[in-house]
This record gives structure tokens, C-alpha cells and sequence, in this order.
């Protein structure tokens, strides 16, 4: 009997996982059926609203398409939209980026309360931010108070992840380049962006799907965008076809950004090697620069945090008992929005579970091929979303759903998604597949291990999925106008109601209880975000 | 007597990458069984197939003589009724001990005290209430092997368990799991690239190589009289000396020694390669008749024992080799480098027939 040269590969200490072990995951046992077909049937709604623009355009034929799309009030949208995207996204990236890094790597006074002040932002809803504005200085709108105002509603979106990502980058590079003779403000333009430069890219992405979505606030502003005009085409004009036709060059846009976000990413990756250090970057003097950048921030905090919240808490001061809105009004509105926001929460998380396991547990082409399609909803608005459940539920399903409160839940659902799916999808990839294994060699069918080990490991993740869900629907507004039940009042189409009437007093008693909802929570999110690998939380918005 | 375990042609590979080919393997009834080898030879996923979180391309595997996997059949890892006791412990993080260990037991058992039973056994009476954090590692084990019994599985599956343990506690902790295993009559299989492990704890050591099994038998039968010197060294340190067959003994400038043939022995006067272990070599006062000469180059003194290198003053490996002579002595014994001494062979030693090469006898192994 001879023995191979393998054994003569003497055994290290700590071994490696065989290489056997790498196609584990791969090849584990069969996919169970049940798994494929909730993940298929999730896939299935999700991309239903795309679906229906796509039947619509060919049952209408191009003869009658074609007009609607090349027209020129296309091109008019088409500029203004794509002009506005251009130069908010240009311009979060730059306060986005800059107050990450004076806040992350610099002597700032007063970090810690910085971080909290530029971040809360992120729950404010953007009509909200537009109402604080146009309610305080009447006269702001066009182009630049659009920019202006969406501006400082976004730039968190960019912040976030850049101050995650330099937060956890390796300090030790920016040291090898001072030491390789490499200036500090070199280093900083080559190395310290460098490090950044996805987190930078996938904020962007972020902006300019938001800027394509965008409702309220520029129909608060007075600025038609894409979506204004479907909005106003769908609820006003009730031109379908017209509706339609806009809806898909609209998509057609988010799909260009959401490419680009996949494009940025295979470029290269921001990696460190050996364990995360422990070690925290030593923080760049500012010196005489403090105060410029100390004044900036105050700038920076005041116009984006102090005008929407500035003016709401002065319009309720300005409420005199006969203009108050009876207390049970609010009450009723909040209770509906909690409700359906609560019923979004779930069917989302629930929705996002099989999608999740399957593409963590069992990787493949059809897995990737299911989650891909799902995050292919961010580039949908939820303007389009509404559009296309509400003509298919007129025109193939006899009205089924129309205008109750279902369908509402599901296409806040369907617009939500992604947001579930990132964090259902990273608490499974934590929960260890061995746990799975152990159980099921314990006697426990496929089903009992899921109910009894997955579920309660990856129960903070299913949570923190139903609160994200949650708290985006408290503060959406487009889809809330267009697909409300019959009689239904929400904390957003009261306020959207009396801020059309201009009655800013009786609006803002229910911004105030959306902020309420929306902006606390919403913090605590961002910084349990902030733990998610990079990638993950790039897509998170 | 049925087989704990029996495991017939197996066969599964990744791609085009052969990982099993062709195992088999047979694992008495209540024994300790320790599948060792080297990484990627494939025994984490024999371990998976037995388990049947993998499926075989082919072949057969019978645990307690029930078949649960062969070309038709493949029985799902719930109904195989073994128990498995994974790297790290892999305790749910979210249950207690107590309810770790009662996971796999239905609930009239658990009544019935099951659990505080195993408990004590594994010497964990009284710590049911506390969750994986809050034991030690050791502990972790233990409660994870409790788990694995509480099952009554006919076979109990060990993958690596020990690695992940600091180097003082894995010793002790192996001795009770194995004690533990026996006290219980359990099958064991255990796997491990540890050859002190192997030897120290199994009643029978396999070794795979290459998707097969290269060798099969009792650690001493391994140590003493591998197959060949490939298996030989990958067990411990091995001296490779040339020799002349001389009826059941074989001359070797060490001394003329028993000599145990693999393969039978060659006639009177046919060439021999003869394994000589480092504990079978004693220093001896230079100047003696017909005896080794050499000079001491190297000395590791390990506490309870020494290792010395000795370079002869004649050739004496294979092929002319002249590699050095690794020697272990008792860790009183203090020598200096440079100093010169004699080296004699003692006891019966593992030889094969043949002239072999000056590479065989190279010591770095």
C-alpha cells in the first residue's frame, strides 16, 4: 500500500479549512422546494409593477407609445430632472463627504453632538424639510430652492456610510503614505477618499434614486420633476397611457443610477488585510481652521435641522384653539398610519426571509438571479409602483384590492423591500449554518430547526427589518395619496391636505407626530447600520 | 457483531475535484475511531456524508447496520439517530444548557430527568441554567457532547473538537470526552489532523490520504509498523537506516535488531530499509567496540524529555545517505553540542526489503 505526497504535506496547528469546505456552502444538501417558491413568488410582486409597464407599452403598440414618450414636454422633464439630480448629488457628495471627515477625523469640538445633529436629518421627511422652508420664506422655489431644499433633506444619505466607512478603515494607510513622503492634503485627496471612494459612490446612488421618486417636496417648491408629472397625469388628468409613458422613461433613469452603483463596485475594493484593528485614527489638527468649520456645521445644522423643526414648532405656537385640529383626528390619522405601516413591516420582513436564506444557504445562479430582481426595486419609484398596482387592479382583476387597504400594505411593501431584505439577508449570514446543521442531526425536521434555531438567531435582524420598513412608510407620501382606502385619513394625507390649503397651522400637528415617529427611531437604525459590512449598508437607505 | 459504522466505495467530488474516492471503512461497535489527516485529504467531508448533511455520489454507509445513505437511498441527517459534536461546540446561543441538551430529547425523557442525567455525566451538574456565554470552552465541549448523547445516537461524530481549545485545557478535555464515550459504549468517530491526538485517544486510527483510507489499526500497530515511511513519519519522527536482512533480524550499523518485515523478509543477505524511532536510540560512551560514532550538532531540551541530532561518522541511511540521527533522551540527561558519543539501537524494529534511496532516509519529515 503506498500513501501519497499528501501526507507529506505535514498537518499545521491551527488548520485551514480544507479546501473541500469552501464548496460546502455551495453544495449543501438539495434546495427544499417550499424555500424556492416563496422566493420565486416574493420575486414574482416585486417586479409585478414593472411588469405591467412593460405589457402596457406593447398593448398599446409603439404607434401610440412612441408619441407619449418623444414629446417635447419629455425633454423638458427629462432636463429639468436630470439637471436637479446632477447638482444635489454633486453637492451632498461634497457636505456629505467633508462633514464625515471632520467629524470622524479630525480635533472637531464637540464630535459626538455633531454626529447626532447631522444625522437626524435622515428621518425628517423631505416634504416636511420643503414645508419648513416654504412656510418660513415663502418666496423659495425654482431651480436652486429645489436644490437648496433637497439638498440639505438628502446629504445624511451620503454621511452615513462615509463616516462608517472611515470609521472602520484602517488608519495605518493614511500613516504608510505620510511616511512614504506624501503630503497631508495628497494623503488625504489619494488615500483617506480612496478609502471612501464606494461608500461615496453608493450614497450618490442613493441621492439620485431619491431625487427620481421625489414628490412632495418639489410639489410643495412649485418644481415639476418626472414624477410630479406622472402624479399629476395619474391623479388629476387621469391620462394612463400618458402616466405610462412618462413612468418608463422614469425607470429607465433609476435603472442608469442603479447601474452605476453596480459598475462603481466592481472596481477594486476598499480591503484591509489582518483582523480589524482595534487601534482608533489619530484625529488631524485643525488649528486656525476650527472656526470656519465649526461655522459651517452650526450653518449646516441650522438650515437643515432648525427651519423644518424651527417651523413646525412655530406653526403649532400659532395655533389658536378654533383652528386646532381635534385631537381624536390626529389620533385616528397616526393609529391608520401605524397600522398600515405596521402591516408593511411584516409582509416585507416576511417576504424578505425566503429570499434571504436562499440566497445566504443555498448560493447560486437562480439565488443571485432572486435577489438581484428584488434590489431592482430601488429604482422604481414609489409614484410608478402606485401606478401600476392601481390600472392592473382596474384592468385585469375587476378592481380587486382597489382602494382598500391591502393594497396600500403591499406596495408599501414592494417599495420597502430592499430595506428588509439587507437586513434580514446580514443577520442570516451571521447566524452560523453549523447551528442548522447540529439541529437537524438532533432529530428536528428542516422546519423545526427553522422555527426553533434560525428564527430566534436571526431575531434582531427580522426586527431591525420591520422597523426600517415601518419607519419609511410613516413618512411616504406619493404612494399614501394615490392608493388611500375610500375614507381613510394617514398622519400624511392630513398634513399633504391642509398644506395644499395652505392651512400650515393645521398641518403641522401631524408633521410634528411624523417626525416624532420617524426621526428617533431613525437615528438608532443608522447607528446599528453602522455595524453592517460595507456593502450592506450601502444599499440600505 | 454489526459494525458501528461501516462505509463502503464512497464517493463525492466537487467539480472535477475528487475529494472521497473510494472510501471504506469499518469502525467496531463501541470503539474510539480517529480519522486523521492531513487538510483538504478529505475527512471533514467524510464526516458531513455520515452525517448527511452531504450527499455521496455513490457508494454505501450503515451506521448500527441500518443503511442511511447508498445509490437510491438517502436518509435525511433527523432520522440518522446520531449524535454530532461540531468545531467550537456550536452551542444555540439563545437556549441554556439544560435546553442545548434537551433539544433532540421529546418531552416525557426530558421529564424524566434525561437532561440533569447527562449533565452529571459530562460533570456539569448544576450549570443547566446557564447560557453558552457564561461557560469556559471546556465546559462548551462538554455540554456539546452532552447534547450529542442525549439522543441515544448509535454513533457519535467529533469534528476537530478540540482545536479550538487553549493547548493546556484541550489535553484534559480530550481525556474526558474519550472516558466519557466509553463509559457510555458509545461508537465514536472523531476527526483530526492531530497525530498526538490520533494516538492518544482513539482505540483505532485511520489514516486518509487522498479520499481513501491509507491505513487502519491500533495507534501502537500504526506507531510501530507503518505501511510505509510516508505514513511513518507523518506519525512521528523517524531515523530511515540501511541494513542487511539476516533471518528474522536485520544488521544495521546500530546493532543487529528483531526486525518486523512488512511484506515477509528477504532472503539471507538481500538489502533492507529499516525505520528506527528516536525513543528506540540510546547514547552510548564512544570507544566501544564495533559501536556508532558521531557528534552531537543539535539539542532540544523539552522538560520531560530531550531531542538530540547526531551526525555520524559513517554513512549509515540508505543509498550512502548521511543524514543526522534524531535522538530522544530522558530530560536529565544534559549534552553539549560538539561532544562526541555512540549510538546503539534497542528493541524490534520496522523494516522493509530493498535497497532504497538516500532520500528515504532524509529526517526532515
Amino acid at each position: 500500500m503506498q500513501l501519497g505526497r499528501g501526507l507529506l504535506t505535514a498537518p499545521a496547528a491551527g488548520e485551514a479549512p480544507a479546501p473541500a469546505a469552501a464548496g460546502v456552502a455551495a453544495r449543501r444538501a438539495r434546495r427544499p422546494p417550499g424555500l424556492l417558491v416563496g422566493a420565486v413568488a416574493v420575486a414574482v410582486v416585486l417586479l409585478l409593477p414593472l411588469a405591467f409597464l412593460a405589457l402596457e407599452a406593447v398593448d398599446d403598440g409603439w404607434s401610440s407609445v412612441g408619441p407619449l414618450v418623444f414629446r417635447h414636454l419629455t425633454g423638458t422633464l427629462l432636463w429639468d430632472t436630470v439637471s436637479l439630480a446632477v447638482v444635489v448629488t454633486a453637492c451632498c457628495a461634497v457636505l456629505g463627504t467633508l462633514a464625515a471627515y471632520f467629524v470622524e477625523r479630525t480635533d472637531l469640538p464637540g464630535r459626538r453632538a455633531w454626529a447626532v445633529l447631522v444625522v437626524v436629518p435622515v428621518g425628517i421627511p423631505d416634504f416636511a424639510v420643503a414645508f419648513g422652508w416654504k412656510s418660513l420664506f415663502g418666496g423659495i422655489g425654482g431651480f436652486w430652492g429645489a436644490a437648496l431644499v433637497m439638498t440639505l433633506a438628502v446629504y445624511p444619505l451620503v454621511y452615513l456610510p462615509v463616516a462608517a466607512s472611515l470609521r472602520n478603515a484602517d488608519p495605518g494607510q493614511e500613516e504608510a503614505s505620510r511616511s512614504l513622503g506624501v503630503g497631508r492634503l495628497a494623503t488625504f485627496w489619494r488615500v483617506t477618499l480612496g478609502q471612501a471612494r464606494l461608500a461615496v459612490l453608493g450614497g450618490c446612488v442613493l441621492v439620485a434614486l431619491v431625487l427620481l421618486s421625489e414628490y412632495g417636496a418639489f410639489e410643495i417648491l412649485g418644481y415639476r420633476t418626472f414624477t410630479t408629472e406622472i402624479f399629476t397625469e395619474a391623479q388629476v388628468g387621469f391620462d394612463a397611457p400618458a402616466a405610462c409613458g412618462l413612468s418608463l422613461v422614469l425607470v429607465v433613469l433609476g435603472l442608469l443610477v442603479l447601474s452605476g452603483e453596480g459598475a462603481s463596485r466592481g472596481r477594486g475594493r476598499a480591503s484591509r488585510t489582518g483582523p480589524m484593528a482595534a487601534r482608533v485614527a489619530q484625529p488631524h489638527r485643525l488649528g486656525r481652521a476650527v472656526v470656519p468649520v465649526v461655522g459651517g456645521f452650526g450653518v449646516l445644522v441650522v438650515t437643515a435641522l432648525g427651519v423644518p423643526v424651527g417651523a413646525i414648532v412655530y406653526w403649532l405656537f400659532r395655533t389658536t384653539t378654533s383652528t386646532l385640529p381635534a385631537a381624536a383626528s390626529v389620533a385616528s390619522a397616526a393609529a391608520h398610519t401605524a397600522a398600515y405601516s405596521a402591516g408593511a413591516g411584516l409582509l416585507a420582513t416576511a417576504g424578505a426571509l425566503p429570499v434571504a436564506i436562499l440566497s445566504v444557504r443555498h448560493p447560486g445562479r437562480l439565488a443571485m438571479v432572486l435577489e438581484r430582481s428584488s434590489y431592482l426595486v430601488l429604482a422604481v419609484p414609489g409614484v410608478v409602483i402606485a401606478l401600476a398596482f392601481t390600472y392592473a387592479s382596474e384592468r385585469y382583476a375587476a378592481g380587486f384590492l382597489y382602494q382598500t387597504a391591502w393594497l396600500l400594505i403591499v406596495a408599501y411593501a414592494v417599495m420597502f423591500f430592499p430595506l428588509a431584505l439587507v437586513a434580514v439577508r446580514a443577520s442570516v449570514a451571521r447566524a452560523p449554518v453549523g447551528l442548522e446543521e447540529v439541529g437537524r442531526s438532533l432529530g428536528r425536521s428542516r422546519l423545526a430547526v427553522l422555527r426553533q434555531v434560525t428564527l430566534p438567531l436571526i431575531a434582531p435582524g427580522l426586527a431591525a427589518a420591520f422597523c426600517l420598513v415601518f419607519l419609511e412608510a410613516v413618512t411616504e407620501l406619493t404612494a399614501t395619496l394615490m392608493l388611500i382606502p375610500t375614507n381613510a385619513e394617514t398622519l400624511a394625507t392630513q398634513f399633504w391636505a391642509f398644506e395644499s390649503n395652505i392651512s400650515y397651522h393645521q398641518a403641522a400637528p401631524y408633521a410634528a407626530v411624523m417626525v416624532a415617529i420617524a426621526a428617533v427611531p431613525s437615528y438608532v437604525l443608522g447607528r446599528w447600520f453602522d455595524r453592517l459590512p460595507a456593502s450592506a449598508g450601502a444599499v440600505a437607505r | 457483531m454489526i459494525s458501528g459504522l461501516e462505509v463502503d466505495d464512497l464517493h463525492k467530488s466537487y467539480g472535477a475535484h475528487p475529494v472521497l474516492a473510494g472510501l471504506s471503512l469499518t469502525v467496531p461497535e463501541g470503539s474510539l475511531t480517529a480519522i486523521l489527516g492531513p487538510s483538504g485529504s478529505g475527512k471533514t467531508t467524510l464526516l458531513r456524508v455520515i452525517a448527511g448533511f452531504e450527499r455521496a455520489d455513490r457508494g454505501r454507509v450503515a451506521i448500527a447496520g441500518t443503511v442511511v445513505e447508498d445509490g437510491q437511498c438517502h436518509l435525511p441527517p433527523e432520522d440518522r439517530h446520531l449524535g454530532y459534536v461540531p468545531q467550537e461546540g456550536a452551542l444555540f446561543p439563545h437556549l441554556t444548557a439544560a435546553k442545548n441538551v434537551g433539544f433532540g430529547v421529546p418531552r416525557a425523557r426530558r421529564r424524566a430527568g434525561v437532561v440533569e442525567g447527562l449533565l452529571e455525566l459530562v460533570g456539569m451538574a448544576g450549570m443547566g441554567r446557564r447560557y453558552p456565554h457564561q461557560l469556559s470552552g471546556g465546559q462548551q465541549q462538554r455540554v456539546a457532547l452532552a447534547r450529542a448523547l442525549a439522543v441515544e445516537p448509535g454513533l457519535v461524530l467529533l469534528d476537530e473538537p478540540f482545536s479550538s481549545l487553549d493547548p493546556t485545557l484541550r489535553a484534559s478535555v480530550r481525556a474526558d470526552v474519550g472516558a466519557i464515550l466509553r463509559r457510555a459504549g458509545t461508537t465514536a468517530l472523531l476527526v483530526t489532523h492531530d497525530q498526538d491526538e490520533a494516538l492518544s485517544w482513539a482505540d483505532h486510527v485511520a489514516v486518509i490520504d487522498e479520499g481513501r483510507i491509507g491505513q487502519f489499526g491500533t495507534p501502537q500497530g500504526l506507531y510501530a509498523r507503518p505501511g510505509d515511511l510516508t505514513l511513518a513519519r507523518f506519525l512521528g519522527e523517524a531515523n530511515v537506516v540501511a541494513g542487511v536482512a539476516d533471518g528474522d533480524r536485520v544488521r544495521t550499523d546500530l546493532g543487529t535488531l528483531p526486525a518486523d518485515w512488512a511484506g515477509g523478509p528477504p532472503g539471507a543477505g538481500g538489502a533492507a530499509v529499516v525505520l528506527v524511532r528516536p525513543e528506540q536510540l540510546a547514547l552510548v560512551e564512544p570507544g566501544t567496540d564495533g559501536v556508532l560514532t558521531g557528534e552531537i550538532t543539535e539539542y532540544q531540551y523539552f522538560g520531560h524529555d530531550a531531542v538530540a541530532r547526531i551526525r555520524p561518522d559513517r554513512p549509515c541511511g540508505p543509498g550512502g545517505g548521511a543524514d543526522p540521527l534524531v535522538v530522544r533522551v530522558p530530560g536529565g540527561i544534559v549534552l553539549r553540542p560538539g561532544a562526541r558519543t555512540g549510538v546503539v539501537a534497542v528493541g524490534k524494529v520496522r523494516a522493509w526489503a530493498g535497497e532504497g534511496t538516500a532520500e528515504q532516509g532524509s529526517t526532515s519529515g
